[in-house]
């Protein structure tokens, strides 16, 4: 079976691509460390934020009744979704029970999880994604791939290009500035003439029955403000217990994803568009099974903010689509085993375990050590490759033998040393295959510690 | 079982044991002038902060950057500021919004630590006045600051529970190579009128 490696090989092929595509997200990286240096509590928030989640998942389902008796209160209806055939069945009522055919949405990881396109698409039900990041992809005939910034691997002469052939825009055009205000164009047409707007939810609010959703170009606002109807899907895992706690995460939210001290738009919906309805899906898919996951419930509390990804060295320099599963990065590779451990086994190695990601998880996820425990679980149940395993028993025995170790290590030094490049770097090395091999040092520590011991000694 | 007892009944027995809540209250030192703070803040997510020395200054204020947008289709719900000549409460449909040059709005307090502005949009004709125009005013008591999103929180608890929003600056996206870009799908550009 094909993994992230060689996925990922097929990204790093075009070096240059792949040199941008690193330089773009430390961008983007280094404007979170601004931000998030700018707040003086900062590491107090993270620990609230983190607190919070686990008191709600102790509690959810009461804060999820108390969250639904809210909403129903001010006028919404809300539908429960075991899975995502429910949920996209859920949605299609809604739809053809009013006979609408044209959607507008905003951008929502849980529909992508869902596939919720192309299950409305095959029921003749025009769908189009609003974001302009979530558009061009769709344009494009792409998942997105990057949870904040879905076009991220495109260049701008790409989208110029893509404009082109599919919004009639001129021939060759590459500024941003131009492309957006086309794609404005384009929008502002689907918007008015759509008959429904559909949106994630960032945040929801037991105490108030709030649903809330933070965009900077204010399609969830144009989506949900012309068409009567409004339905919002929501993973149960979104649920805060009162408005007071949106302070703590909104002060992170968007600091950890872009580095902006807020984004544009934070709407807190409370029923329905006068004389419209609002519809609120409430979606389980796998969440209750991770949650009695002891090891790897914690990774529920991901407000998907992206920080881990842009600051992984790996996805970084392997794209987003090497991941093959919607949410990509650290995150994603400690969720996606749990709903198919053998499809996604290899993503838990996709990692160098710097632990760079738990460093900006703004509500503090152990991504690295849950790496580690899904990797310990692949070879427990037997889903490493050959080759893997073959490397990983040698160097068990070799770490666990005084004698082999010596053995191993002047061997390696004294071949490192004398070997042709040919054979070093020949196709058994797959860590030779993108870099080189550090100097070997002269000495090796053990030498050096004997010397030290003796001369002090002496 | 229907899909809700069921999900519920799975949380209930997946549930970690009890763990307490914290107090989601700031520790951060209020700043020495806030409105100072709101105005850099306001800077920064490129909005345009205009001080007005009192109400009476406001039109003239208003007028000022109605010439510089050449706006014709004003929608004010803001009386004092200007009279407006689109009346959205007289639009049935918030389609016919379209088209509308600049909407002035009322803001309730604004937020120093990252100039969001809080607009209570139920009292709002239609809803979606404040994206779908092309250039947004705010109009905001200048007295009317508050610290931080915690304090901003204490602030919304006390309004009667409604749809509302924080809006901070212009619409904007950066989705094509991280390119800054003002003007998206909503307004071309925020001006915050700090009265007082
Ligand atoms: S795991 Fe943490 S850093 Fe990664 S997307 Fe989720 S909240 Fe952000």
């Amino acid at each position: 079976m094909i993994g992230h490696a060689e996925r990922a090989a097929r990204f790093a092929a075009d070096d240059a691509r792949a040199h941008w595509h690193d330089q773009a997200l430390w961008w983007v990286r280094a404007k979170r460390d601004k931000a998030a240096s700018a707040v003086p509590d900062w590491e107090r928030l993270r620990g609230l934020a983190s607190a919070i989640k686990a008191h709600t998942q102790s509690r959810l389902a009461d804060y999820l009744e108390e969250f639904e008796r809210n909403a129903t209160a001010a006028g919404a209806r809300v539908h429960w979704a075991r899975d995502a055939e429910e949920h996209n069945a859920i949605v299609h009522r809604i739809l053809a029970d009013r006979g609408a055919t044209r959607l507008v949405k905003s951008k929502s990881m849980l529909t992508e999880e869902c596939h919720l396109n192309p299950y409305l698409e095959a029921r003749g039900i025009e769908v189009v994604d609003t974001d302009l990041g979530e558009r061009i992809v769709q344009l494009a005939h792409e998942p997105p791939s990057h949870i904040v910034l879905p076009a991220i691997h495109r260049k701008k002469e790409e989208i110029g290009e893509l404009f082109h052939h599919k919004l009639g825009t001129a021939a060759g055009l590459s500024d941003p500035k131009v492309l957006t205000e086309a794609a404005r164009g384009h929008l502002r047409e689907r918007f008015m003439r759509a008959q429904a707007g559909l949106t994630g939810v960032n945040f929801a609010v037991a105490e108030t029955g709030h649903v809330v959703v933070c965009t900077n170009e204010g399609n969830a606002d144009m989506g949900t403000s012309l068409p009567p109807i409004h339905i919002a899907c929501m993973g149960v895992e979104k649920l805060v217990p009162r408005l007071a706690d949106l302070a703590v995460f909104l002060r992170l939210l968007a600091r950890s994803a872009t580095g902006q001290p807020t984004t544009t738009y934070t709407t807190h919906f409370l029923g329905p568009l006068r004389g419209g309805e609002l519809h609120i899906v409430v979606v389980d898919n796998g969440r209750s099974r991770l949650l009695a996951d002891e090891t790897f419930r914690r990774a529920l509390h991901c407000i998907r903010c992206g920080a881990c990804m842009n600051t992984c060295p790996v996805f970084r320099r392997s794209g987003g689509y090497s991941y093959a599963y919607t949410i990509p990065g650290p995150i994603g590779s400690v969720l996606a085993p749990s709903v198919d451990p053998r499809a996604h086994a290899s993503l838990p190695f996709a990692s160098s375990l710097c632990g760079s990601c738990d460093d900006v998880c703004p509500v503090r996820i152990p991504l690295h050590d849950q790496l580690l425990a899904r990797r310990r679980d692949a070879a427990r149940a037997g889903l490493l490759s050959s080759g893997k395993r073959l490397g990983m028993r040698l160097a068990g025995m070799v770490l666990r033998s005084g004698f082999l170790y010596l053995l191993a290590s002047r061997l390696g030094k004294l071949l490192g040393r004398a070997l042709p490049r040919r054979i070093l770097y020949g196709r058994w090395n797959v860590w030779g295959r993108q870099r080189e091999l550090p100097p070997l040092p002269r000495e090796s520590f053990r030498d050096l510690y004997r010397q030290h011991r003796s001369e002090r000694r002496g | 079982m229907d899909s809700r007892s069921e999900i519920l009944k799975r949380l209930r027995a997946a549930a970690p044991p009890p763990a307490p809540l914290p107090d989601p209250r700031s520790e951060t030192v209020p700043y020495a002038d806030p409105l100072a703070q709101l105005e850099a803040a306001l800077q920064a997510v490129a909005a345009v902060p205009v001080r007005v020395a009192g109400v009476a200054a406001l039109p003239e204020a208003v007028a000022a950057v109605v010439a510089q947008l050449g706006a014709t289709r004003i929608a004010s719900a803001v009386p004092g500021a200007a009279p407006g000549t689109v009346r959205p409460e007289e639009l049935a449909d918030p389609h016919e919004l379209e088209g509308l040059d600049l909407a002035i709005l009322p803001g309730e307090f604004g937020v120093a630590e990252n100039g969001a502005i809080w607009v209570n949009a139920a009292a709002l004709p239609h809803r979606g006045v404040f994206v779908v125009t092309q250039h947004l005013a705010l109009v905001l008591p200048a007295r009317e600051v508050v610290t931080d999103m915690h304090a901003a929180y204490a602030r919304i608890a006390a309004l009667p529970r409604s749809y509302g929003l924080f809006i901070a600056g212009p619409s904007k996206t950066a989705d094509i190579e991280q390119a800054l870009v003002i003007g998206a799908h909503g307004a071309r550009s925020c001006t915050v009128f700090l009265v007082g």
